[in-house]
């Protein structure tokens, strides 16, 4: 049997083509394997082969979703694979979102297997379980180790037609699927054993894990805008010059408040962004791209709003946990509260 | 932290560029950005059409607020 072809999906970092400076790179091509590609190569020996790469900017493709999709889609389907690997995403969102995408398009408009693999809270695995395996990893590229093996050894399954087993025997992300099975034991037997160990206080695994929804009932509408108070919040690392509180560039382990009660308009002498997830030279010249206090302040004198608040918050959302942002959130949405804030504007990058 | 401030009975706005996270994420008044690393301008434009470029997304972005919504709703205008 000829060697499984398989073509690999990168963003630029990756690739070594290089940091944000270079996410607005366009779809490459290369014949062969570029960086983590080795690391796949080690695990399938003979059995497979990385054809070709292809290499996408993250601020790119996801700018561009359509145009860059075709284009991918094109390039794969001229390397004629038997399977489609996108990454290893680690924790890095928009580079989870596009290998997402890609998957799901490439195994829909193909029909042949794809896999990609993300750290649990990248945005890229709610998006697409459902469509994909998505191997577990951990939230840095120091997981490559662990990362790779699992790759190619669910790549090489799927490629090969074999069965696939459960997600906690392959190390993919929970899909939702559920499968008939026949069991030794009637369901009434064992719900009462495990009713039992329950009241002993013993370890058991459910058979039917309850889904966790956590949406949040949309607040009513502001009534009378030109009387009330709006703040500004954002993700996109918006600091005071200097970054007074030391806020960390990615996995931010803080949050600032920050009084703009003088300004008409934030400048690059006043502000600038401590996010290391994205190109800052843009924010840095007008940091109004990214936290608007001149337009609000238009508002204000034109009195389409009532009053800007005079604080406000902003942490790094590179890299940063869910449960951190959470609990930020929870902090500073009660102090708006009580500073009488009618709604607030979140701005993310 | 959308959820966390809608959580806490305050009217928020979500204004960024991936749409499909903020709507993974959960933010029920969504309006989409320019571009990542400039949400909310463009550099490309003359000074004062960004101006009015930014004008017209936060516009936007209290249209969104103005709204009653019983479900995500992606304000894309």
């Amino acid at each position: 049997m000829s060697k499984i072809r398989v073509v690999h999906y990168l963003n630029q970092f990756f690739a070594g083509i290089g940091g944000e400076e270079k996410a607005d790179h366009k779809p490459e091509l290369r014949i062969g394997i570029v960086g983590p590609g080795m690391a796949l190569k080690k695990e399938f020996g003979e059995e497979a082969e990385i054809v070709s790469t292809i290499i996408c900017g993250d601020s790119y493709f996801n700018e561009n979703l359509k145009e860059a999709s075709a284009q991918i889609l094109k390039m794969i389907r001229e390397q004629k694979p038997d399977i489609f690997m996108a990454g290893p995403a680690f924790n890095a969102g928009r580079y989870g979102a596009a290998c997402g995408t890609i998957c799901k398009m490439v195994k829909e408009e193909l029909g042949i297997p794809v896999l990609s693999a993300m750290y649990e809270e990248n945005p890229g695995v709610d998006m697409f379980r459902k469509d994909l395996f998505i191997i577990k990893t951990a939230d840095s590229a120091a997981g490559m180790r662990t990362a790779a093996p699992a790759m190619a050894k669910l790549a090489l399954k799927l490629a090969k037609k074999e069965e696939i087993g459960p997600p906690e025997a392959e190390g993919y992300h929970v899909r939702g699927i559920r499968k008939n099975v026949f069991r030794d034991k009637l369901g009434s037997k064992r719900a009462v054993e495990m009713l039992v160990k329950k009241l002993k206080g013993d370890e058991f695994v459910t058979e039917y894990p309850m889904p966790q929804f956590d949406n949040v009932t949309p607040s009513p509408a502001v009534k009378d805008m030109s009387r009330a108070k709006l703040a500004l919040v954002t993700s996109g690392g918006i600091v005071p010059k200097g970054n007074p509180d030391r806020i960390e560039s990615s996995s931010a382990s803080k949050y600032g408040k920050y009084d703009i009660s003088g300004l008409a308009a934030l400048t690059s002498e006043t502000s600038e962004t401590a996010h290391g997830g994205y190109d800052p030279v843009y924010a840095n010249k007008d940091p109004n791209r990214v936290l608007p206090v001149d337009a609000l302040r238009d508002m204000e004198k034109s009195g389409r709003i009532g009053s800007l608040h005079n604080y406000y918050y902003s942490t790094v959302g590179n890299g940063t946990s869910v449960a951190n942002s959470r609990a930020y959130a929870l902090e500073f949405a009660h102090e708006l509260k009580n500073d009488g804030v009618t709604a607030v504007i979140l701005t993310s990058t | 932290m959308v959820k966390e401030i809608e959580r806490a009975g305050i009217p928020v706005v979500h204004i960024c560029t991936v749409v499909p996270i903020s709507l993974t994420v959960g933010a029920n008044r969504i309006v989409p950005a320019v571009a990542i690393p400039y949400p909310l301008g463009d550099p490309n434009l003359p000074a004062a059409e960004e101006k009015k470029l930014r004008a017209r997304l936060v516009e936007n972005c209290l249209k969104a607020l103005e709204t009653e919504v019983s479900s995500q709703t992606v304000f894309d205008n």
